[in-house]
């Protein structure tokens, strides 16, 4: 998917590394608890989309959001995790939920 | 008339209102109130609710596993699945409706599990309707902290150096895995190959087997 | 505050793989909530599906199955609609009921 197409806000790209806000409102929120305060890197840019915490009261959830496939380490989130050093998980956030990471990588995207 | 008969309790589920002496289960009930106040307000009608009923039962696992048969015989195919797998489908006539969805490719390098922490999606319009344990709170909370033993408890046992890849929807993207052909099938046909594939190949708890 | 339904993480026992067909009801609520759902009609949407069902409490989760959690959550949406009444519903409720019991006594 090209980036900036239709006007779609696409602050982060494909290889930035990217970290979830550690913020905790009530009401419907699509990331996952597991994943917040933690830095993962953007896989790919999924398209924008409205807003479920809005749609979720009936609102109509404009302006769309754009969502990011996050790639996380298994062994950064999980103490402990038992299984490869690779293993990876993927979830879907929204830009909102990101920040740049302190560092970023010299990986070319 | 119908005898007692031990009949445990352990979890709800519905009964059969002409079966049980027992009061009707309230849920019941209420689909079926709200069902006939939605057609008399002019909502739908009743020839839509049962067309969506029949809908309901009319997607399985046999879709998907067609779309993987194409893919494992016609590499162009494939990358057309991996680029925009609703056009892909729709190509072998299969109607995967908007909500986009992401086929996972597994590799020598990787294999993909498929997951919804937070509730149940799940590539329906492929698939069918999810499996109980899919929606369930030991599949939900496991998957993500440790899906190698979820895995193993499916029997599937995937080898250290292969990047076990869980994908939590959480969003407006599903996800299917498209599995690995097996080796040993080089004679068989598109039927036949989609034959092999079952749902949890799709779900990635499970691997192809010749 | 991990909120019930975010279970992601959660120490859980096996997964148990027995699985169940569907009742009828049970697809009366998927066939209803899709016809809810769908551009011609869009009275409601999946995130209110969702959203309601998280505030039915932690306690649906144990008590309610996956279908019961759905028509529970769908009716609450209605009744905050206004596409339905609380009266209206409960008198349709207890006709449906009499209905039932008089075919059973058949």
């Amino acid at each position: 998917m090209a980036d900036g197409e239709g006007g779609m806000s696409t602050r982060f790209r494909r290889g930035d590394r990217v970290c979830v806000r550690r913020a905790h409102p009530p009401g419907h929120v699509r990331t996952p608890f597991y994943i917040r305060g933690h830095r993962g890197v953007v896989d790919s840019v999924a398209g924008d989309f409205a807003d479920p915490e809005e749609l979720a009261y009936g609102r109509d959830g404009l302006p769309r959001k754009t969502l990011y496939r996050v790639r996380f380490r298994q062994n950064e989130l999980w103490p402990g995790y038992a299984g490869s050093a690779d293993d990876s998980l993927v979830v879907d956030v929204y830009e909102h939920w990101l920040d740049p990471a302190e560092q970023k990588t010299e990986e070319a995207s | 008339m119908s005898e007692g008969h031990d009949h445990p309790h352990t979890h709800p589920h519905p009964n059969q209102p002409d079966i049980e002496d027992q009061p009707f289960e309230y849920y019941q009930v209420m689909v079926e109130a709200v069902g006939e106040l939605l057609i008399d307000k002019g909502v739908f009608t009743a020839a839509e609710l049962r067309k969506s009923i029949e809908q309901v039962d009319a997607r399985s696992p046999a879709d998907g596993a067609r779309v993987v048969a194409r893919a494992w015989l016609d590499p162009a195919y494939k990358g057309r699945l991996l680029a925009d797998a609703n056009a892909a489908a729709a190509e072998l006539g299969i109607d995967a409706g908007a909500i986009p969805i992401q086929v996972v490719e597994n590799t020598e390098d990787v294999h993909n599990v498929i997951c919804c922490t937070l509730c149940s999606c799940y590539p329906r319009l492929l698939l069918g309707l999810p499996p109980d344990w899919y929606k369930a709170r030991a599949y939900r909370s496991r998957i993500v902290r440790e899906p190698r033993a979820v895995l193993e408890e499916f029997g599937t046992i995937i080898p250290d150096d292969v990047e076990l890849r869980v994908h939590d929807s959480t969003a407006d993207l599903r996800y299917m895995v498209l599995p690995k052909r097996p080796g040993g099938t080089d004679t068989l046909g598109e039927a036949e190959l989609a034959a092999l594939v079952t749902r949890d190949c799709m779900i990635g708890t499970a691997v192809v087997e010749a | 505050m991990q909120r019930h339904h975010d279970m992601g993480g959660l120490d859980a026992g096996p997964v148990e793989r027995t699985e169940h067909d569907y009742a009828p009801w049970e697809k009366r609520v998927d066939a209803i909530m899709r016809l809810l759902t769908d551009k011609k009609r869009r009275v409601m949407t999946v995130d209110e599906l969702r959203r309601n069902i998280e505030e039915l409490g932690p306690g649906a989760y144990d008590e309610m199955s996956y279908y019961q959690r759905w028509m529970a959550s769908i009716g609450n949406n209605l009744l905050e609609k206004g596409v339905i009444g609380v009266d209206e519903l409960g008198r349709k409720m207890a006709e449906v009921e009499a209905r039932w019991q008089t075919a059973r006594e058949a």
